[in-house]
């Protein structure tokens, strides 16, 4: 497949670790922001491959891990309802609320169906007049643009049994809140090169500049994740704390500009709760007020929920980078994805099920 | 959840106002919203999340990238 096997050529694979072996002098602390990234990551083996000084920090770009706990036991209790159609990305069911998931739900004899597109859910409120279809949308910047077009499409067609469980996040808030952390270990970043398809690498010039770290856009082969990496190692020997794009021919500086007008004219930003990290200010989108109509928290009664989060995981640490997942007592053992005690352990792009699967069990 | 997929526009057309289209994932084909490119012409290879084209790929900076790391890799160490 054109744009895929080129960057998975084991030549260019060795020959740019040994560019980074070459480059090097010390030892430095690097964190990819996206789980899928990380997900490559593990896959191919890339952490082993590189040379030892470097350490890789799995980061918290995993939407379906960050999802606050209160917004799953509202998702469980919105799916519960009599006459609803609860549709989401696949990740998503698995993923344990205070009691039970959305498969439990579905067992229980709701209807909770997984769609591959949020214009799938749109389909279904078509097909579905007497029945209240809900879309989870949750995701990053890259998600946005396909979330926000389903409420403008909901409203062209005139449909009334539709609406949106938003939990959206953002990067940038993130990386602000990870290195004004007191325990901030990390020197370099790796951004997520399909955020930054849609935003563009413009914000992130002036966290460059604060912090004095590199931010290099990233893709997600083998190919383009190292030379995002050799991009960050070659900016901290020299010194120098830069925004640049490994990732070009896709990623441009202004991003879409089509996708971010819409997410414009259907979010506004908010403060955001992230699962096991808490608040952070600023990095969420809501719809706006002018989509109440669109939005299930306003449409549902959803009655006050006081979520209870598993006293055995520590996936906050994991997502901020202070620990490993190896290093949670609960890994493999109590905690496996066939029975998460996290989203960390459930999302193909969490770490934990990263480690899990491609046998990081040491 | 931010995976994304190249595929090559095989077809372009309108569905509830809404610029969609047929995409080839090597060998799979699959219809996508392409209301983010406008400029999309068939045979363009794009990038796909969630059923979303979300830009364009671009061919001369794939090439150049390329050519940049096979110059990499390919140096004398001892140089």
């Amino acid at each position: 497949m054109k744009y895929l096997n080129e960057y998975r050529d084991s030549n260019l694979v060795h020959g740019i670790i040994d560019e980074i072996t070459r480059s090097i002098r010390q030892k430095w602390v690097i964190m990819e922001i996206c789980g899928g990234q990380t997900h490559a990551i593990m896959k191919y083996g890339l952490d082993q491959l590189l040379p030892e000084s470097i350490e890789l920090v799995h980061g918290p770009g995993c939407p379906v891990c960050v999802t606050s706990l209160e917004m799953i036991d509202k998702a469980l209790a919105i799916a519960s309802q009599p006459k609803v159609i609860f549709t989401s990305y696949g990740d998503m069911l698995r993923v344990p609320g205070s009691q039970g998931d959305l498969f439990s739900v579905r067992a229980s004899g709701n209807d909770v169906r997984v769609v591959y597109s949020s214009l799938d859910a749109i389909n279904i409120a078509q097909d579905n007049p007497d029945k209240k279809i809900v879309f989870f949308a949750i995701g990053f910047e890259t998600t946005a643009p396909a979330n926000a077009m389903s409420v403008l499409q909901a409203q062209k067609l005139g449909l009334n049994n539709f609406s949106l469980l938003v939990s959206h996040v953002r990067v940038p808030p993130a990386m602000h809140a990870i290195l004004g952390s007191p325990n901030n270990r990390i020197q370099g970043f790796l951004a997520a090169g399909h955020v930054c398809t849609v935003m563009g690498y413009w914000e992130y010039v002036p966290i460059a500049q604060k912090y004095k770290i590199p931010i290099v856009v990233t893709g997600f082969e083998p190919v383009d994740i190292l030379q995002g990496i050799l991009f960050v190692i070659r900016e901290l020997e020299e010194n120098k704390y830069e925004v640049e794009n490994a990732y070009s021919r896709i990623v441009n500086y202004e991003g879409n500009q089509a996708a971010q007008k819409i997410i414009e004219q259907v979010f506004e930003e908010c403060d955001q709760k992230w699962r096991g990290i808490g608040f952070i200010p600023g990095s969420g989108w809501r719809l706006k007020s002018e989509f109440n109509d669109y939005n299930a928290e306003e449409q549902f009664q959803v009655r006050e929920i006081t979520p209870v989060e598993s006293p055995f995981c520590i996936s906050g640490k994991i997502l901020q980078g202070l620990i490993k997942p190896v290093d949670c007592p609960a890994f493999a053992n109590q905690c496996t994805p066939e029975h998460p005690l996290g989203a960390t352990m459930v999302s193909a792009e969490g770490a934990c099920a990263a480690y899990y699967r491609y046998g990081r069990i040491l | 959840m931010c995976l994304a997929v190249p595929g090559k526009i095989i077809e372009i057309y309108e569905t509830n106002c809404l610029l969609m289209g047929k995409v080839d994932f090597g060998g799979v084909v699959r219809e996508t919203c392409l209301a983010y490119v406008p400029e999309a012409k068939v045979g363009d290879y794009t990038i796909i999340h969630v059923g979303f084209a979300l830009n364009l790929i671009d061919e001369k900076e794939a090439m150049e990238t390329l050519a940049l790391l096979e110059a990499i890799s390919k140096q004398d160490p001892t140089e």
